[in-house]
């Protein structure tokens, strides 16, 4: 299931005085079972990017292809492509709309035409998959708290079964304990499934933490695109074009520089934390051997 | 798709129709409205045609705006033409020799019909092109001012329709975005019969609604946690003023429209 993306640009409105390129020229190649982040200014053109992956928009030039298939396409391989690709947008307790929260989860598979049994297997498994008890599956989706609602609509496409389940800012408006349970059920699916992942986001806590390889958008272009370190060692430049690094990593680059013998490639507080106990370890040994 | 909607716009450039105050034009289209549906004779209408172009000319929008604005109508506009042309009585009128049930009243009044609801589009295109629809919804208050006294809520009206306006936008990119989000869910609007399609905009509509209900409430906390308690009392950072231009403009129109009047009663 691999995606590639060959000189892909879209413009918005054109030949109105509104015009704009969101996406210009844009290749990529992601592979089976990658975890990716997509990073960039509000505006660098990450959620048209996404909305290319599933065929809700269609390039003006330039070609989507999803495991050798075009996403410009119609009927029924069009309604494939978005059962392969599952799309989270932005705030997406706001398209729930079902009397309970089980019909809602249903309404994806019962529109690729699934036996009353599968879809019950599929909802139950999905509401597991984000975390959902099932006594929650029978109330109202409008009754749920802000958190539990996207979890609801989370699992309304993770029923779907995609093989690339992309998010566009899951822990957008959440509490700092909602987005560490978002965060952290979405590791898990990708831990258990065989399920390509593409998160879309602006918090470089957030993707340091969960991906292997950063994608960083600006103004429509690729920015930079290798793992995690790669692409955070070059933070002065990300720093030019609005961005930044972890601060975990801002304070550890700045220790270094006030004279700290430690490694300055730190990205994420759980690595921070041994690094740091490691050398308190080195600095106490010294001292006994002194 | 649903973003290419262009009635109702505000094209923001500079001329003479967009310098004059609001309060001027709404007059003189309700002046016109009248005015084109008093119209009798060819003579008239070809005076409300060339003063139409005028208009078109004078705004300074191109002429290709007014055409986008006038194709939703174009259905209404053949429809009933077509309805006009069968069901009016009167003579006879023979196509190619046959007679097909049309009459030559009906023709006539199928011409005038459409001619009529075409000058009434571009006209309507001309008011909201030039104005803003705040200038547009302020001129409105001003204009219904008097009514206040009997009790009229003109202030309230004003501001509901302002913020009916403004949030115009606003629902259509929502509805643009639930759209997706449902089609990303395999859902789809577009096939099936009717009654399935129907059915279809349910996923659509509920969202819609609920997220209008929350901006119009987070919007009345909003306004009123600065204290909006309606029009009493309130002043305005930009008022209108009825100036020299407008006295001009406003005379030019009412010669033109004075005229067709008298070409109708001496023809």
């Amino acid at each position: 299931m691999a995606i590639k993306i060959e000189n892909l640009d879209y413009i918005y409105m054109p030949g109105s005085p509104f015009e704009k390129k969101a996406l210009d020229n844009i290749n990529l190649q992601i592979d089976d079972g990658e975890f990716v982040g997509l990073i960039g200014h509000t505006g660098s053109g990450k959620s048209t990017l996404v909305q290319h992956l599933n065929g809700l928009l269609k390039p003006h030039s330039g070609n989507v292809i999803i495991n050798g298939y075009s996403t410009d396409t119609k009927g029924e391989e069009l309604k494939r492509l978005r059962c392969d690709v599952g799309l989270v947008f932005q705030y997406p307790e706001h398209q729930l709309f079902e009397e309970t929260v089980y019909k809602d989860i249903a309404f994806g598979p019962q529109n690729l035409g699934l036996s009353k049994e599968e879809i019950d297997v599929r909802v139950r498994d999905a509401a597991r998959c984000v975390g959902l008890p099932e006594d929650v599956l029978d109330k109202s989706p409008f009754d749920l708290s802000g958190g539990q609602k996207r979890r609801v609509a989370i699992a309304g496409v993770i029923s779907m079964r995609p093989n690339v389940l992309v998010l566009d800012e899951p822990t957008a408006g959440l509490d700092p304990a909602g987005r560490e349970a978002i965060l952290s059920q979405i590791k898990s699916i990708y831990d258990e499934g065989n399920m390509t992942v593409i998160l879309v986001s602006h918090s470089m806590e957030d993707v340091a933490r969960l991906v292997k390889r950063l994608i960083v958008m600006n103004e429509g272009k690729v920015f930079a695109d290798g793992t995690v370190e790669e692409v955070f060692s070059r933070g002065a430049e990300l720093r030019n074009i609005g961005l930044n690094v972890p601060q975990v990593n801002i304070l550890f680059d700045e220790l270094v520089s006030r004279g700290m013998d430690i490694n300055s490639n730190v990205y994420t507080v759980e690595a921070a934390k041994r690094e740091l106990l490691a050398y308190f370890e080195k600095v106490k040994e010294g001292k006994e051997n002194a | 798709m649903l973003k290419d909607i262009t009635l109702g716009q505000y094209f923001p450039i500079e001329s003479f129709l967009h310098k004059l105050d609001p309060r001027t034009k709404i007059l003189i289209f309700i002046l016109d409205i009248v005015i084109i549906f008093m119209a009798q004779t060819a003579v008239s209408y070809a005076v409300l045609i060339g003063f139409t172009f005028l208009l078109m000319l004078i705004s300074r929008v191109p002429v290709k705006m007014y055409i986008k604005g006038l194709k939703p109508i174009l259905y209404i506009i053949i429809f009933t033409a077509i309805l006009n042309l069968f069901l009016t009585d009167g003579r006879d009128l023979p196509v190619f020799g046959y007679s097909i049930g049309i009459t030559v009243e009906g023709a006539i009044v199928a011409v005038k019909m459409a001619v009529r609801l075409v000058l009434l589009i571009i006209a309507s295109s001309a008011l909201t092109y030039t104005t803003s629809p705040m200038a547009l919804t302020d001129g409105i208050e001003k204009l219904l001012k008097p009514l206040s006294r009997i009790g009229f809520p003109s202030h309230e009206l004003a501001m509901m329709m302002s913020i009916a306006i403004k949030f115009v936008p606003t629902l259509i990119e929502e509805t643009d975005k639930i759209i997706k989000a449902q089609k990303a869910r395999g859902a789809s609007f577009d096939t099936g019969s009717i009654f399935k399609r129907a059915k279809a905009l349910i996923p659509m509509l509920v969202p819609l609604f609920i997220s209008a209900f929350r901006r119009a409430d987070d919007l009345a906390i909003a306004m009123e946690s600065r204290c909006y308690t309606g029009g009493d009392g309130r002043t305005r950072l930009r008022e209108i003023k009825f100036t020299r231009t407008d006295l001009i403009g406003a005379l030019a129109f009412l010669v033109i429209f004075a005229g067709v009047i008298a070409i109708d009663i001496v023809f």
